[in-house]
């Protein structure tokens, strides 16, 4: 047996994690689960790849850092990226689902997001078409770390992003006065108003996180796979699974629940074949239901 | 003849969504039920009846050669049954997480249809499914003719049936659950017994869908129940209005002709190799027209009052949020959630002026209260 698939599962959870901290806080915060998420995933990747090879186009070759496959257009870009992602998913709120939330039927923008998530991820196929694209056709070379376990650069790099960006949305949660305002939101969103929070201010601070977080890791899966327009649609289901799994709300939480589905599924790759990968996110997310269904570190509702 | 016998067959299409937009109709529009895996449904229909109803094929399991009816029974219990069993898991926890169950019986059953190989025939389909008429297959008239007779028969004898049901007590009590819940069932209704009873009798007819259909192509394969399929339904039940059963087959039968009307277009008039990135942009012509639709005409062309998501008046469930947050972020404070008795209004406006604010005078331009410390 090898243990090769802790480090595949490690890094497809660490994907996961960091869209289902953008689907967690959208629950929370907005009440209503985001079906556009995975395409907010997309389009952000996608962002990121034209921004790269315009700059490619201008500035000519670069040099990539030393062991990685990707050099400074890349960060660059991915910082562009996460921007232009999170004015998408404020300038998608501002047209649809602020107004429907107006209405105050919460699954009324539940199926409008599914509407824009269908609309979305066509217009992505219309503009550059079905087939993959890559941010780089470099192979790496896998290193050897013991235990007949090997890892990339690239992979560790991304690794470390994926730690820093967790720790500095926990610190921003628990640290900050915006972080504050954003849980009182979520518990209670009344009494938050009653007590002065601008609730305008932290329903926009959730998208631009939430669209910033998953242009992350929809640019770790073009950077490790492929870019695909049906990657961030394919990503739903694990996604909503590891946020209910950590408990709606929870950002470690939806870390966690995005770590334990990325290694169940390459433990399922290994063990049962890579066709039914895509259950296991499923079977997760029934059997939470059944047993937990407030999650992992989830609160009762008030 | 030509022209009629393509006429029948977009007809016996349009009526097969038809059939399925009236089993979306029984779970979203009498009931409130968010299902975004019509898709998984119907394909488990098709698959159970084609399974059941297939002459013997040692290549896979199933092919026990059943009659056309007995299948379609079939189909019916099974996709009843994965749907009462997605509804007893979630209908007791919030209703989002349907939406999201519901998405994920999609994924799997769509996985299932594509790998496991011996049961489904993979992605290969499954072929010779007895059509009823196969006799007439050489003449095309008569046969497309015959089948438009048959699917028509079975989407009648549904609606009739469902536009007595949702005019029987049964059906009022779905109605009044979706529009006070607390009321129902403070008149001892069992509010999750009733969904599930409901979300599985809608997943039924979708099943019957599928059988229908799958016995109608003659073969089924697992593209056939993309997540395409789901959303083209959900803009069909929309379109026509939720809550109404006429609405849903007029819904389905414009929006099947849009939907054909506009392929037909792009085949004639874009190149080839442009046609797969053309048939794109149809999808997203249509999402938009369903994100509009919502926004400016959310009860489509004949829901009526109350119809599930027919303007404020129903409440959000099953905990309603317009109650819970009569504030929440963009309600105005006009909506009717927050309107109450004159009573009431004073009642919520006394605090503001006297207790919190201990008289300090109001700061000009801060209606909502102090920011912060």
């Amino acid at each position: 047996m090898s243990l090769q698939f802790l480090v595949d599962g490690l890094l497809s959870g660490a994907m996961i994690g960091l869209g289902a901290i953008g689907v967690t806080l959208t629950y929370s915060i907005l009440r209503f689960s985001n079906f556009a998420h995975g395409d907010f995933m997309a389009w952000g990747t996608y962002a990121t790849l034209t921004v790269v090879s315009a700059i490619g186009a201008i500035v000519g070759k670069v040099h990539p850092f030393a062991p990685l496959s990707f050099g400074w257009p890349l960060v660059v870009a991915l910082l562009v990226g996460m921007a232009f992602t999170g004015l998408l998913a404020l300038a998608l709120d501002a047209v649809l689902f602020a107004r429907l939330r107006a209405k105050g039927q919460m699954i009324i923008v539940v199926m409008a997001s599914f509407g824009a998530s269908m609309a979305m991820r066509s217009l992505l196929e219309f503009l550059f078409s079905s087939r993959p694209a890559y941010f780089s056709r470099a192979i790496q070379i896998a290193m050897p770390v013991g235990f007949g376990i090997r890892i990339t650069p690239d992979q560790i790099a991304l690794l470390a992003l994926t730690a820093v960006l967790v720790a500095g949305v926990h610190l921003l949660m628990t640290r900050t006065q915006a972080g504050r305002e954003m849980r009182a939101v979520s518990q209670n969103l009344m009494l938050a108003r009653v007590v002065g929070i601008d609730v305008a201010r932290v329903v926009r601070l959730t998208w631009l996180i939430g669209g910033a977080l998953a242009c992350v890791a929809g640019v770790m899966i073009g950077v490790l796979v492929q870019v695909r327009p049906l990657m961030g649609f394919d990503m739903l289901l694990p996604m909503f699974s590891a946020a209910i799994l950590g408990g709606i709300g929870s950002v470690p939480g939806a870390v966690i629940g995005g770590l334990v589905i990325g290694i169940s599924e390459a433990a399922a790759v290994q063990f049962i074949g890579a066709e039914w990968r895509a259950a296991v996110a499923f079977v997760i997310l029934m059997a939470v239901l059944f047993f937990r269904p407030i999650g992992l570190f989830g609160v009762r509702e008030r | 003849m030509e022209l009629i016998a393509y006429g029948a067959f977009f007809l016996t299409t349009a009526l097969v969504f038809s059939l399925i937009t009236l089993g979306l109709n029984v779970q979203w529009g009498l009931t409130g039920l968010f299902n975004v895996g019509i898709a998984g449904f119907v394909a488990i229909g098709a698959y159970t009846s084609a399974l059941l109803t297939t002459p013997d094929d040692p290549g896979r399991f199933g092919g026990l050669d059943w009659p056309i009816i007995a299948g379609w029974l079939a189909a019916m219990v099974t996709a009843g049954l994965v749907a009462a069993l997605t509804g007893l898991a979630t209908l007791r926890l919030k209703a989002d997480y349907l939406a999201i169950t519901t998405f994920g019986v999609a994924v799997v059953v769509q996985l299932v249809a594509l790998n496991a190989q011996r049961l489904t025939g993979g992605p290969f389909g499954v072929g010779f499914i007895p059509r009823p008429f196969a006799g007439l297959a050489e003449r095309p008239l008569l046969f497309n003719v015959a089948n438009l007779a048959i699917v028509a028969m079975v989407v009648a004898v549904v609606f009739l049936a469902l536009v007595r049901l949702s005019a029987s007590p049964w059906g009022r009590v779905l109605k009044a659950l979706r529009e006070d819940e607390r009321a129902a069932m403070s008149l001892g209704k069992n509010a999750r017994l009733y969904r599930v009873q409901a979300f599985a009798l809608g997943g039924a007819v979708m099943g019957l869908a599928g059988a229908v259909q799958a016995h109608f192509i003659g073969f089924i394969a697992p593209e056939n129940y993309l997540p395409t399929l789901t959303f083209q339904v959900w803009v069909m039940l929309i379109v026509g209005g939720s809550g109404s059963n006429v609405g849903a087959l007029v819904g389905s039968l414009l929006v099947w002709a849009i939907w054909a009307g506009s392929g037909a277009l792009v085949s004639a008039v874009v190149p080839t190799d442009q046609q797969a990135r053309a048939a794109a942009l149809q999808i997203v012509a249509i999402g938009v027209m369903l994100c509009v639709i919502l926004l400016v005409r959310p009860t489509g062309l004949f829901g009526g009052r109350g119809a599930a998501g027919a303007g404020p008046r129903r409440r959000a469930k099953p905990k309603p949020e317009g109650r819970r947050h009569p504030t929440a972020p963009g309600v105005s404070r006009a909506s009717p959630a927050a309107r109450g008795s004159p009573r009431a209004r004073r009642r919520r406006w006394r605090p503001r002026r006297r207790s919190w604010r201990c008289g300090y005078p109001r700061a000009p331009g801060r209606s909502n209260g102090a920011r912060r410390p």
